[in-house]
């Protein structure tokens, strides 16, 4: 058995299409691509969100001004 | 060269290689730029000289023998055979293949592809090191993980005729193993025994992050080290062969471009899964980070290093989830280490190179379980165990062992780090200092010279 479909290279090539493994889980597999691709937009916006409110919970107008002269 | 096709085929292959070359330059350069970004500003031009000097090191050495060892030692291991000095001819200093010659083409091209490969494994090993090495004992290790042990691995698991690939059907086809697993154990073999930066750890053992002087530096150096990256997957391919040529089970008349087992691939799958297992490294490393952009861009370059071993057959998805898993074990793994054992890894070199390299090859075993390790008859397939094997040798046997058992003579000899009061002051105390007075002369002199108003 083999996970892209051949167990040796004694073949035409002119005869061999795709060699990647799981052929035919092609829609599976984007599925699961997908759902990490969402996943990630998701766990981001949470963890920018928390980041934010604990920014603009530590402000003080002192820490403003010195950021402005640092440029 | 007999009829044009062999000849368009030939010149065709030379300058393939040439342009691989010249890309994977931009590695070396991004090391340098990632290593001075990461060291302090008492330190630059020695991080910076310590690095460049792998350079001409590696490659001479790489010339007067590591090439040879590529084609003599593929079956050279107990119980498998030994050195096969007849396949070394062409290969020694003195061949006329290795000079201008008009009967071959390839071997210089072919040859300054695996030694920038050379130059990466040292420059790999140079980065975790930083501030506090001595730049000869680091030397040393360069030549010794650039043009002798590196290219031992190569022979055994990187060669169409290496026991590796024929007895444990060894997969390693962007070399997760061969160049990171090796680079990254012999770097752990080094910091151990060197021990860490002053200051890394405080005294309850709890350590500190030493930030880099230049973060901007450093992502640019990454950045390089990511487009030389290209030409080193490009440099892993055979571009153009035809079935007669690679003399195998392949049967037909249908030309490909194969892995560096003369298995078939495509400069197009290759393209896909670069991209994709870079896009999956980048985004897990954010999020596992936290957002931090060292590990972010250093995520980037583990999640292609893990999922290496097997781009050339993966599908995309598959590459983009393979590095997305590497670099979250690779992350947690770095910093526990750091944590029990007290390494100092500075640039995360053990890691990035490392971890991802072990753990790129035992996934790529599951994976592509049961695949044709090569083309030729009576290879054992790809497989978990095999690949764990090859993990092991790399990483430990190949990589680890042999620097810390060298590390430790050097330490014995007092040749290892440099002294305690110099690494306080900064190692380019009398460059600065030197560079300072001729500042302070200059300007005096050229102020004496200027006719008052």
């Amino acid at each position: 058995m083999s996970t892209i479909g051949y167990e040796n290279w004694a073949v035409d090539l002119a005869d061999v299409g795709a060699i990647y493994p799981m052929q035919g889980w092609e829609v599976p597999m984007t599925i699961i691509g997908v759902l990490f691709w969402l996943g990630w937009h998701v766990v981001q916006f949470r963890s920018e969100s928390r980041e934010l409110a604990e920014a603009e919970k530590n402000i003080s107008a002192e820490g403003v001004k010195k950021a402005i002269d640092r440029y | 060269m007999d009829g044009n096709l062999n000849a368009l085929t030939t010149v065709f292959t030379e300058f393939y290689y040439w342009v691989t070359v010249v890309f994977m330059f931009l590695i070396h350069v991004g090391f340098c730029m990632y290593e001075v970004g990461a060291s302090r500003r008492k330190n630059h031009m020695h991080t910076l000289l310590k690095n460049i000097m792998v350079i001409p090191l590696v490659t001479v050495t790489f010339f007067f023998f590591g090439w040879w060892i590529y084609w003599t030692f593929p079956n050279a291991f107990p119980g498998i055979g030994g050195i096969d000095f007849a396949a070394g001819t062409a290969y020694t200093p003195w061949s006329e293949n290795m000079g201008t010659n008009m009967q071959d083409r390839i071997t210089g091209v072919f040859w300054a592809a695996f030694l920038l490969f050379s130059w990466t494994a040292a420059s790999i090993v140079s980065g975790a090191v930083i501030e506090r090495i001595r730049s000869s004992a680091l030397w040393m290790h360069a030549v010794m993980i650039g043009s002798v042990l590196w290219i031992i691995d190569a022979a055994w698991g990187w060669h169409w005729d290496g026991w590796m690939v024929k007895v444990l059907g060894y997969h390693d086809a962007y070399a997760s193993g061969v160049i990171h697993a090796i680079a990254g154990g012999y770097a752990l073999g080094v910091i151990m025994v060197l021990g860490p930066r002053i200051g890394k750890f405080a005294a309850d053992g709890t350590p500190r992050d030493i930030p880099p002087h230049n973060p901007w530096m450093l992502a640019i150096g990454l950045f390089l080290i990511y487009t030389g990256f290209w030409g080193f997957y490009a440099a892993c391919n055979v571009p153009a062969i035809s079935p007669e040529v690679i003399d195998g089970q392949i049967t037909g008349t249908t030309w490909t471009a194969t892995n560096i087992y003369l298995a078939p691939t495509s400069l197009s799958a290759i393209t896909f899964n670069f991209l994709m297992s870079l896009s999956g490294g980048l985004m897990a490393a954010y999020i596992v980070s936290k957002g931090d952009a060292f590990w972010t861009l250093s995520g980037g370059l583990a999640g292609v290093i893990t999922a290496s071993a097997g781009n050339d057959l993966y599908h995309p998805i598959q590459a983009m989830i393979i590095a997305a898993i590497g670099v979250v074990i690779v992350y947690k793994l770095h910093y526990w280490v750091e944590r029990r054992f007290k390494i100092d890894d500075a640039v995360g070199a053990v890691a990035v190179h490392g971890y991802a390299g072990v753990v790129g090859l035992i996934i790529c075993g599951f994976v592509l379980w049961g695949a044709p390790s090569s083309p030729y008859e009576g290879y054992a397939t790809v497989n978990p165990l095999g690949q764990t094997i090859g993990a092991v040798i790399m990483f430990g046997l190949l990589g680890f062992l042999p620097a810390f058992i060298i590390s430790k003579i050097q330490a014995s000899f007092g040749i290892l780090r440099i002294p305690e009061a110099v690494e306080r002051q900064g190692l380019d105390f009398h460059e600065n200092e030197t560079y300072e007075a001729a500042i302070a002369d200059i300007t005096q002199a050229t102020h004496a010279a200027t006719p008052a108003e």
